[in-house]
């Protein structure tokens, strides 16, 4: 191979890197002060883009020339920042206690409140940015033409990772930033004024998000998806460098560029499989990443199911709801029959995510991926092989309950943020996969024609053949919740080292919970794609992934009936609203944050909560 | 400065359900020191966390230098002038000796020679010889001094002081003795958490005896030290 080439590969893998080093670096900071993982930093990242890329034109006109090109990048980043103040004082210190999964729910609300916010300011076409004045000459390095550009954006990553050492080591602000990371209270009781720090520390935080953003616009064009796919590669970065840590997150950064780049010649389909099997490789390696260290594991996660036995009256409104459940076809039209069909469907998913979080306390955040491995597998089966639904829908749960075994294989040894990340991860590169190995997946347009056969075709009868199997294994996993195995997973859920003194087998059980889970979540995956007849992407996507918590949030995380509620819930508003108003985002968002602020034990368990102090 | 500076009045404090001090009162005087002793578990610690507003607690008086500060965040009383230093000590393991003094550091109110690093460094000599050590390579001894001296760097007028002899090595005791009578000597009045009443008897000048979250014993260190039946009752020495 030729060895320019290989250079030029490899500086655009320096290019690449410095750019997420510098958001990543942002996340890292804020993360080690707040404890909180912003789920939407990948937002300001965009918004720094945006912002960049519609306001450095109009600077260019006023006066051609690099001060106004580079002076528009630092606007915008500033402007980030104080974006970054506002979500601080706004949101995130009301949310510093709280558990992480709401934590990461609420932020996620912010993300969606952006995505419309920016399509309606700055438009729904991506905005590619100008070239920046005095660099539009690319120079010869071996012969080949590259970006000089790209030169100074090598060198962007490393002035940022010494500016934050100066910043940290030898400022004041950095010594307390780096005391509060490790004890806000006893820097309180020193008389540092907290809110300010952290004030302080979300406009750093997001000012690099920002620039980051910013720093891209003569690359690549600023679009609607770059939140979450950045989001993605950040989060990549802070597991694989080690929570917290700065020059982890540098030489994460660079290895994942380079990785990208040359992945490009062995994998040229999907360079995210290369990222996730080294982000697979590092944690079997180094649990905590390359720099991290252990996390005090705090008692914040244990949000969960209490042990509480099921009553006998709860077995007699089970068959009651069932009962009336059964009748619906009698009275409702197709389209009401459609709807009631992907309510217990969605419930269903729900469901088996509550396993993982609320009986486990495992708080996956990529869920979609279960979801998403049964819906291809199934259509996968058709397309393929010509299967029956009948063979289809068990080939994709055995696809599903394989891609449990491999990501929980690998995430039952990582606590709390790291296995939310983790796997929030590991749903996003295989959601990259389906979109990009279009010779088998179809890439975006799915796979279509996926129908049920001649006597599960009436509406009536697939409703039925749904109603049927969701009841069924809603019985199996609220068995399973009370029997030893669910105690074992609770157990551990509240006192891992108690559980691990009484000598249960915390891994196990947990790998054990995430297979049933996939295997479940596969089931309503395979369910789903024959009642749409398709399969496309976004049945992986981050947002299916957190459909599912809100549903979980909606009917509360500490009861068993709450999934179920919460999917019909969301699933009638989302029919109800979505049709008339351009805003079904920014409605979301700000509800997924009211009800993480307002209720956080949700419909359901607000209910229970209100009866419990009344007797 | 003179007077009173300490005020309080039946002061409760609970953990979640579980009640732990029921009702103290109790005073501080300006350039004393004053003892809590009590054995493990009577509720010393969180007295002063109590104080702090680092746990939810009520009282009918809580005021410090006749303000009240029942309610007020924990980074607003440190900056009225009371420092605190921990039974853990938790100093920052991540800092240097230097970077944790810098971390306290705050100017005072009071007309006194504000602390300084080499001031610091001379009433704990120990010190001295690691200014750029981090906190995760000192002994017991040596986190306990620099706990003491990176909240004398906030030039404060009292400090609630919790257990400083235990844990370390015996023979810094003695020199931890020394560097809290040194202390008062410049002025800062002392609320000293101590199960330990050998130690106490060398320091303080009052007592308070608790026992399960009530006083028992409000008054002259000499009068504690001659009422053997109250010693035998609270402390069982
Ligand atoms: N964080 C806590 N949660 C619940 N109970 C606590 C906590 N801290 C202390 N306690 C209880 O409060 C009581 C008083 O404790 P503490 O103030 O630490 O006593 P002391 O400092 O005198 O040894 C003890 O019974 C202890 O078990
Ligand atoms: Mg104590």
């Amino acid at each position: 191979m030729d060895p320019s080439f290989l250079v030029i590969q490899a500086l655009n893998g320096l290019a690449s890197a410095s750019s997420l080093f510098i958001t990543a670096c942002g996340l890292t900071l804020v993360f080690g002060v707040t404890r909180i993982v912003n789920f939407a930093h990948g937002s300001l990242y965009m918004v720094g883009a945006y912002t960049a890329a519609t306001l450095v034109p109009k600077l260019l006109d006023l006066s051609y020339g690099p001060v106004a090109f580079w002076a528009g990048l630092l606007i915008a980043a500033i402007a980030v920042g104080l974006i970054g103040i506002l979500l601080e004082v706004l949101l995130l210190r009301r949310i510093y206690r709280a558990p992480e999964l709401l934590q990461l729910l609420a932020t996620f609300g912010v993300v969606l409140v952006f995505q419309d916010l920016v399509v309606q300011i700055f438009g729904p076409q991506d905005i590619l940015g100008p070239r920046a004045p005095g660099l539009r000459q690319p120079i010869e390095i071996l012969g080949r033409r590259f970006p000089s550009y790209e030169l100074v954006l090598i060198a962007a990553g490393p002035v940022v990772l010494g500016s934050m050492w100066l910043l940290l080591r030898k400022t004041r602000f950095g010594i307390l930033i780096r005391a509060a990371t490790q004890d806000r209270d006893m820097v309180a009781a020193l008389g540092v004024n907290q809110a300010l720090l952290f004030t302080a520390t979300l406009f750093l935080g997001a000012f690099l998000a920002g620039l980051g953003g910013a720093l891209q616009i003569p690359r690549v064009a600023a679009n609607t998806g770059m939140d979450l796919s950045i989001i993605a590669e950040c989060f990549v970065v802070t597991v694989v460098g080690g929570m917290g840590s700065i020059p982890g997150a540098f030489l994460a950064a660079l290895i994942i560029g380079e990785l990208q780049a040359f992945g490009i010649l062995i994998f040229p389909k999907s360079t995210l499989v290369i990222v996730f099997l080294l982000m697979a490789f590092v944690l079997a390696v180094k649990p905590n990443g390359l720099f991290g260290r252990p996390e005090a594991v705090g008692a914040s996660h244990a949000v969960g199911i209490a042990s509480r036995a099921p009553s006998r009256w709860s077995a007699v409104i089970a068959i009651v709801v069932f009962a009336l459940f059964a009748a619906l076809p009698l009275i409702a039209d197709p389209y009401l029959l459609k709807v009631a069909t992907e309510i217990l469907i969605l419930g269903l998913f729900a469901f088996s995510l509550q396993l993982l979080i609320g009986v486990g306390g495992l708080v996956s955040f990529g869920h979609a991926a279960f979801f998403g491995l049964g819906a291809y597998g199934a259509a996968l089966a058709v397309k393929w092989f010509g299967a029956s639904m009948e063979a289809a829908i068990p080939l994709g749960v055995l696809l599903a309950a394989a891609g449990g075994a491999l990501i929980g294989a690998f995430v039952v040894r990582l606590s709390g943020i790291y296995l939310a990340m983790m796997t929030l991860a590991a749903a996003q590169i295989l959601y990259a996969v389906a979109f990009q190995w279009v010779d088998v997946t179809g890439g975006d347009n799915g796979i279509v024609g996926v129908w049920p056969p001649a006597w599960a075709g009436a509406r009536e009868v697939y409703y039925l053949v749904t109603l049927t199997i969701t009841a069924g294994v809603l019985v199996l996993l609220a068995r399973a919740v009370h029997a030893p195995f669910g105690y074992s997973l609770r157990a551990a859920r509240d006192s891992e080292s108690r559980a691990e003194a009484i000598g249960l087998r915390i891994r196990y059980h947990r790998w054990t919970a995430f297979i049933v889970a996939g295997a479940s979540a596969g089931l309503a995956g395979g369910l789903y794609a024959f009642s749409r007849g398709s399969v496309d992407p976004s049945l992986l996507g981050i947002p299916t992934s957190v459909d599912a918590l809100t549903m979980l949030l909606l009917g509360g995380i500490q009861t068993l009936a709450g999934p179920l509620l919460g999917a019909a819930v969301l699933h009638a508003l989302r029919d109800w609203i979505m049709p008339l108003t351009h805003f079904w985002r920014l409605l979301l968002g700000l509800s997924i944050i009211t009800m993480v602020l307002v209720f956080p034990r949700g419909l359901v368990g607000t209910l229970a909560r209100r009866r419990e102090e009344r007797a | 400065m003179t007077g009173l500076l300490l005020d309080v009045e039946n002061l409760k404090a609970s953990y979640g359900r579980a009640q732990v001090l029921f009702g103290l009162s109790f005073r501080l005087q300006a350039g004393e020191i004053t003892a809590l002793i009590g054995r493990n578990g009577a509720g010393k610690t969180t007295t002063l966390k109590a104080v702090l507003g680092l746990v939810p607690a009520t009282a009918d008086r809580l005021l410090f230098k006749d303000r009240s500060i029942l309610g007020v965040p924990t980074y607003k009383i440190a900056r009225l002038g009371l420092g605190y230093v921990p039974e853990d000590r938790r100093i920052f393991t991540d800092l240097t000796v230097e970077e944790n003094l810098e971390a306290g550091r705050r100017s005072g109110g009071s007309e006194r020679a504000p602390w300084t690093p080499e001031r610091l460094f001379r009433l704990f000599p120990n010190l001295a010889a690691m200014k750029g050590r981090r906190g995760n390579q000192m002994s017991g001894g040596e986190q306990q001094m620099l706990s003491i001296a990176r909240t004398l760097m906030g030039n404060p007028d009292a400090i609630l002081l919790d257990e400083p002899s235990e844990g370390i090595a015996p023979v810094l005791v003695q020199a931890m003795a020394e560097a809290v009578l040194a202390m008062k000597a410049e002025g800062v009045a002392i609320l000293l958490s101590e199960q330990n009443w050998a130690f106490a008897a060398a320091v303080a000048d009052k007592a308070c005896v608790i026992e399960r979250g009530e006083m028992r014993f409000e008054g002259a260190m000499t009068d504690f030290l001659g009422n053997e039946a109250l010693r035998l009752q609270t402390l069982g020495v």
